[in-house]
């Protein structure tokens, strides 16, 4: 198509830019925040007075009592949070894909993907509480208890409960990424190939497909094992306190009032950086090693079995992950109308929306300005995604291995490794602390989101119905806006959507750009975090859901109601 | 070289060095030529040529000459060049009438009257009162013929058809098969069919032009 879309009006000059200038919205302040993260480290901020190279931070740092367990801790959540996610999504695939029950799973997807971290990590605390529901369910007719038992199941030193609120979230992302990389490869084939050749399905899915769709989500589970090492809203509410993760730990450095402490967690910030990397490098080591292992299973030719053991035990664990979800939410609305709610009741005496009243004025503009900073990032995040792929499109620009790793920079790079440095940098040019700098942040994460979830259908695209409409004297930018764009509404929307949601949960960015004065849904719950009273953060955690899985309910609706006679378009 | 019909002037395509397209002819106005070859012979690409959509893994020479006019160098929109291809196409968010509006030059003014030239051309393909129709519901010979129309409303002076009737049965294929040649005799147009099925070679009763692979 390449030479037959060119003109020269200013929109089309910028369009050959657009891949450009969208990688350098999204690595350009990954790569300033690092700098701006590396130089207070080594001990250069002449604006706090430091003025000499040296590794003052650092010896601080090591000093701190909590460095060993919460390095330790770091590194233990990310690889057990990410091995039991991918364990769970790849035996779920292998021995249920094609199913009946696979669909179902497939459709709960979504739904599960839009709760946002901090509020299914909520819901997981309120439940697995002492004085959660599970406790409330047993007692005291199986453990004998009247009141709370006093174990430390909550917030444990070895940080299980936050492996737990990890794991639930990252089941449904690494399943749709999995799904995804599924329907490139004709998987069908090569199973049946196997079963006919006497494996198991099981087995014969984890020799032929399963390295082929490992090689197309290794990204994502990069991702995943440096967000689990580095997160920090789910931390706040479900990991260790004394110490902290690392990243929290980073935080409080950052927040306090001595400044000098920003030394202290910028050297930090490099080091969970280098944790990062250090993990990534042990983790490409154990794929290799997992390789060979698995070359010599196949060498071995066991046709394997197992299968209905592997069926059940994938299914209960998807069970449990999407369970917890679901009832944590259920529990999160049980509390926010409850009464008076005693131990070990299994539901509160009364119900009353008194919590709800009490909080609906504050909540307002507090929603109003989580929308408008979830649309604005959203509109501009979608508007450079179409951009760079009508741009790939006219000017024959083809995505390269190396392009897809940009894309994974803001999803890779530890957001406190970075944010540290911007928030930084942004003290000193004055641009923090309004919602303009919140939404430039978001816009950082919501890019890669919505140029992965719309990437694929926009190449799926029929091009003949371009050739057609050209031939039938279209220009090309008629086509995009009478044709292609129409046709992909629902791929769109649901890409809209998506960086809505994600946009909804970012926790650290809009703290930290916001200055802590841009408060958002997210930020306002997590904070009540340490306040404890489980009514009013159930309230902010479910409107917190309500708002991130409204524009999932509109992508559904919308083009339902407006393909409602187009048949052509259900599945589009 | 005559000033009517369509001309293809020493059309050479290659691609990483092999030739897949070498042809020189000329199609008289209401006149069918068809290029046969087996399937990845270039065939197509040929007629991504002739309409200006090839893709730039290809390199190409040569002249098109469409009425007197060299089209070599125009955008798609702008060379009149109608195609019909394997499927219909018929875009699935717009109603029939609405294809039909999207393929009616824009010169016809007035939507009285945009609106009456589109009635007339589904009363032409007997498919009179389709026009809110989704069409996704109609069968595969109803499509076929709204696509024919759709085309045939942007006025072209050229017609491609790209295996246009191997997705119908035999049945269906006979009648849509010599309606499209009637009206491309009728107006006279020159035609160019690649194809891979004898049936349609016989059908066309022109010249025929074999690509090897």
């Amino acid at each position: 198509m390449a030479a037959t879309c060119e003109s020269h009006s200013a929109r089309a000059r910028f369009l050959p830019w657009a891949p450009l200038l969208t990688v350098a919205i999204m690595v350009g302040p990954v790569a300033a925040g690092v700098l701006g993260t590396l130089t207070p480290a080594f001990g250069f901020l002449p604006a706090l007075g430091g003025h000499s190279l040296n590794l003052q931070a650092f010896a601080m740092l090591f000093d701190w009592p909590g460095i060993t367990r919460a390095s330790i801790l770091s590194v233990t959540t990310g690889f057990v949070a990410t091995c039991l996610s991918l364990l769970v999504v790849s035996m779920i695939c292998a021995a249920w894909s094609g199913s009946r029950a696979f669909r179902v799973i497939e459709r709960a997807l979504s739904p599960l993907l839009s709760v946002p971290h901090a509020a299914a990590a909520f819901g997981l605390a309120f439940l697995i509480a002492p004085s959660g529901w599970v406790a409330r369910a047993g007692s005291p007719w199986l453990t004998g208890w009247d009141t709370p038992p006093d174990i430390l199941i909550l917030q444990d030193p070895y940080g299980v409960s936050l492996i737990a609120g990890l794991v639930v979230k990252e089941v449904p992302f690494l399943l749709l990424m999995t799904l995804a990389a599924l329907s490139q490869i004709r998987t069908v084939q090569a199973r049946q190939t196997a079963m006919a050749l006497g494996y198991s399905p099981v087995s014969g899915w984890f020799k032929t497909v399963f390295p082929r769709v490992y090689a197309q989500i290794r990204l994502p589970v990069y991702a995943v094992l440096a967000f689990s090492m580095t997160v920090i809203d789910v931390a706040l509410i479900l990991g260790p306190t004394t110490p902290p993760t690392l990243a929290v730990q980073i935080l409080r450095w950052m927040n306090d009032p001595d400044l000098s402490l920003r030394f202290v967690a910028s050297a930090a910030a490099v080091w969970q950086l280098l944790l990062v990397i250090g993990a990534l490098l042990i983790w490409r080591v154990g794929e290799y090693s997992v390789a060979r292992i698995g070359r010599r299973w196949v060498m071995s030719g066991h046709r394997g079995g197992a299968t209905r053991s592997v069926r059940v035990l994938s299914l209960s664990a998807a069970g449990l992950s999407a369970s917890a979800v679901v009832f944590g939410l259920l529990g999160l609305f049980i509390w926010s109308i409850a009464g008076f709610w005693s131990f070990p009741d299994f539901l509160p005496q009364g119900f009353s929306t008194r919590t709800w009243m009490r909080h609906s004025m504050a909540l307002w503009p507090t929603i109003s300005e989580t929308l408008i900073i979830a649309s604005v990032s959203t509109l501009i995040a979608l508007l450079f995604t179409l951009a760079c792929l009508e741009a790939e499109e006219r000017h024959g620009l083809k995505p390269s291995t190396r392009a897809l790793w940009l894309l994974y920079v803001p999803l890779i790079v530890p957001q406190i490794a970075f944010l540290t440095g911007l928030q930084t940098l942004a003290i000193f040019t004055g641009v923090d602390g309004n919602r303009t700098a919140v939404i430039a942040m978001h816009i950082i994460f919501v890019l890669p989101y919505v140029f992965l979830s719309l990437a694929d259908p926009f190449r799926a695209w029929d091009a003949r119905y371009g050739y057609v409409a050209r031939a039938l004297g279209a220009s090309c930018d008629g086509v995009l806006w009478r044709v292609r764009l129409p046709m992909l509404l629902r791929p769109i929307l649901t890409a809209a959507a998506v960086g809505f949601a994600v946009s909804i949960g970012q926790f650290l960015p809009t703290l930290l750009a916001g200055a802590g004065r841009v408060q958002t849904l997210t930020t306002e719950a997590v904070a009540l975090a340490s306040g404890g009273d489980r009514r009013v953060i159930s309230v902010y955690a479910l409107t917190q859901t309500a708002v991130a899985f409204l524009p999932f309910a509109i992508a559904l609706i919308l083009p339902a109601i407006l393909w409602r006679n187009r048949k052509g378009l259900r599945h589009a | 070289m005559p000033d009517t019909g369509l001309s293809l002037e020493s059309v050479v395509i290659r691609q990483d060095g092999r030739t897949l397209v070498d042809i020189s002819d000329h199609i008289a106005p209401g006149e069918v030529l068809t290029v046969m070859g087996p399937s990845g012979s270039g065939k197509s690409t040929l007629l991504s040529y002739v309409i200006g959509t090839l893709s730039d893994d290809f390199a190409a020479s040569g002249r098109v000459i469409l009425n007197g006019r060299d089209i070599t160098d125009l955008a798609p929109e702008q060379r009149r060049v109608g195609i019909l291809f394997q499927d219909e196409l018929l875009f699935p968010h717009l109603s029939v009438g609405e294809n039909l509006a999207f393929g009616l030059r824009a010169t016809v003014k007035g939507r009285a009257e945009r609106k009456s030239q589109i009635e007339a051309a589904l009363d032409d393909i007997g498919l009179n009162g389709f026009a809110s129709r989704d069409p996704e519901t109609l069968s595969g010979g109803q499509k076929a013929r709204v696509a024919l129309m759709r085309m045939l409303l942007s006025g072209p002076q050229a017609l491609l058809l790209d295996e246009p009737f191997s997705r119908l049965d035999t049945e269906r294929r006979d009648q849509v098969r010599s309606l499209v040649f009637d009206r491309a005799r009728a107006k006279g147009l020159p035609v160019l069919l690649v194809t891979h099925d004898h049936a349609d070679a016989e059908a066309a009763g022109g010249r025929v032009h074999r690509l090897s692979d």
